[in-house]
């Protein structure tokens, strides 16, 4: 990025200063080496963002913020909900998108002798790459139960167990849902998508905790170094995708009648309190009880699998997060408790110690922040901390991010040598599409392990764990 | 013609032609060329799209969804597309097959087309449809 478009604010902040019609300035959180990579792009969405009706306090962005689509994809932004508005841009079009990580009872050595196989299995039984179709079938009434139920449901149909809610966000079940708002066509791209990965960035992996960086939050999590965890990365699907796409238009043609002015289209956004502000809200809340129910299915598939397999495993949920959401949340601004709605769009909650909403078993040590890194380099659990409430409402960074587009990727890195070197590291690749192992290479994305320890630095959040691939299933 | 075109996070789809049509079903060709190579696709089942808008930008990413949907519920993938616009009406033919990860080498799905970089415009003698995807 060019350092003239930003003020260097401490060894991780960033300041664009307010000007025009920014109502708010502009906070980049980042190391100097991040920021040398950060497209210039960022800097202008997140000036963008900040001349939103509402918005309050500043426009925000992780470690990991990349270009995106109106948002900068690491983006994070709090309205208020009289004067504030909603955006589809700034939650995107994978609504709830987010990792599960589970952990196993395992450790490395029950499982070295037999990782084919465990790769084996998991392939066959998660369903995942383009046009995968899952084994759950839906009628539409029972779809609107799932969608206004999320985990909750799943678990009420037999998915997974009653403890696995605790453990995540919402408690499994994202209130206000209203699945009346989801239309016909979303409702339809869902019937045969649930219980599916997906493709692209999304992936099933089997990790060993590599290193443990703080051994207080480590142990609150039960995870120790050794440890076998498995981390799951997907989202809503196509009903989610749907819900974005066409509520994406409805804003951009109503934006008029509401007197916004966007600086580019696909910051399409309405007032909160508006109809289709109202109507998106009941739409995407139910997108997010999708995406929650998706992971949790996953959970019963890949635990039933696991467990058949090796007689020692028991398969816990350590925590579900998601980083594509507009949640309505209580934030400290200028010394108030105010109610706010957060967008995260690439970006993670990160509630510090003695939140109220945490489960009481992590509760002193902070939030599970799980990262998901690439199927080369592994993936950093971390956990909030006191200082991210007044940096940027309790966020945190959400992966990696990419530093090389897809098409630059197919021509430096064919997919079976991507495979074949990762296996010759002790990592098996399985996936349907040698093309998606190219495009998806670990050359193409950032540093993970510079993204957490900036995100650390900058106080966001901690580093709990670093965690190393064993058996990646691509979507 | 269709090309592609750099975005960090994701991909840029253009079609490039003598007239507004061709133009569109190039970007279709295009979005296409995201998930797998056209052509490897066999053209052999038709599938009829009709949309409406009286801004052709924002019709153009009502086509790409248009698709994008279609691919989505019949587990499908097109390689051949004839467009015909008049007004503000969009009257196509997709033709495709049974998507098959296998015998299409697919990398990749494609989530939504969005209003990023999009641009429907006549440069000298040629038209050009263009607009991020999000996959």
């Amino acid at each position: 990025m060019d350092r003239k478009l930003v003020k260097q604010r401490g060894d991780t902040t960033w300041l664009i200063e307010r000007s025009g019609k920014m109502r708010v300035d502009g906070v980049i959180y980042a190391s100097a080496d991040l920021m040398a990579g950060m497209d210039d792009k960022v800097a202008e969405q997140v000036r963008n963002v900040a001349t939103l009706p509402g918005i309050v306090k500043g426009s925000f962005a992780m470690p990991d913020a990349h270009w995106g689509y109106g948002f900068a994809i690491g983006g994070v932004a709090a309205f208020d909900p009289e004067e504030g508005v909603i955006s589809a841009g700034g939650v995107g079009f994978d609504i709830s998108c987010g990792v599960r990580t589970l952990r196993t009872a395992l450790v490395a050595d029950d499982i070295a002798h037999m990782k084919g196989d465990i790769a084996e299995a998991l392939f066959e039984c998660i369903p995942a790459g383009v046009g995968s179709t899952g084994k759950v079938r839906l009628q539409k009434t029972g779809l609107d139960d799932l969608l206004a139920g999320g985990a909750v449901w799943a678990v009420d149909e037999g998915y997974g167990l009653r403890e696995d809610l605790r453990f995540t966000e919402e408690d499994g079940r994202m209130a206000g849902a209203d699945p009346s708002q989801v239309s016909d066509h979303a409702k339809e791209r869902q019937k045969n998508e649930m219980g599916t990965l997906g493709s692209g960035n999304h992936y099933l992996e089997v990790q060993q905790v590599l290193e443990v960086y703080d051994a207080a939050a480590a142990e609150a999590f039960g995870i120790h170094e050794g440890d076998i965890l498995i981390s799951i990365h997907c989202g809503s699907r196509g009903l989610g995708h749907q819900i974005g796409t066409e509520f994406l238009k409805r804003m951009v043609q109503t934006a008029p009648q509401y007197g916004l002015e966007l600086p580019d289209r696909e910051l399409a956004c309405s007032p909160i309190k508006s109809p289709v502000g109202q109507s998106y809200l009941g739409a995407m809340r139910s997108g997010i009880n999708c995406a929650l129910a998706n992971r949790q299915i996953l959970t019963h598939l890949l635990r039933e699998a696991f467990e058949t397999l090796h007689r020692k495993a028991d398969i816990r949920l350590l925590y579900d997060v998601s980083h594509n959401t507009c949640k309505v949340e209580e934030h400290a601004v200028d010394g108030r408790s105010k109610r706010l709605f957060v967008h995260r769009k690439g970006a993670t909650r990160a509630w510090g110690p003695g939140h109220p909403g945490l489960p009481k078993e992590y509760r002193a040590v902070g939030q599970p922040v799980l990262i998901g890194g690439t199927m080369g380099t592994g993936s950093f659990i971390l956990a909030g901390s006191e200082t991210s409430e007044a940096l940027a409402f309790s966020s945190a960074c959400h992966g990696a991010g990419r530093n090389m587009s897809r098409r630059e990727a197919t021509k430096h890195w064919r997919g079976r040598d991507v495979v074949k070197s990762l296996e010759h590291k002790g990592i098996l690749i399985r996936s349907r599409s040698m093309r998606g192992i190219a495009e998806e290479a670990p050359g193409a994305y950032k540093d993970v392990a510079a993204v957490a320890e900036a995100t650390e630095n900058a106080g966001l959040a901690r580093r709990v764990a670093r965690l190393a691939p064993l058996i990646c299933v691509k979507g | 013609m269709w090309e592609h075109f750099h975005h960090q996070a994701d991909i840029g789809v253009r079609g490039i032609g003598e007239t507004l049509d061709e133009a569109f079903a190039e970007a279709a060709r295009a979005l296409t060329a995201v998930i797998c190579s056209p052509d490897k696709v066999d053209p052999r089942q038709a599938v009829e799209i009709r949309r409406q808008c009286d801004d052709m930008e924002l019709l153009l990413v009502d086509w790409l969804n248009a698709l994008i949907y279609e691919m989505a519920v019949r587990g499908m993938i097109f390689s051949r597309f004839e467009v015909h616009i008049k007004g503000d009406a969009l009257t196509a033919t997709a033709w495709g097959d049974k998507a098959d990860p296998e015998l299409h080498e697919t990398a990749v799905e494609v989530k939504g087309a969005t209003y990023t970089q999009l641009k429907v415009a006549q440069k000298e003698d040629k038209w050009i449809a263009q607009c991020v995807v999000d996959v």
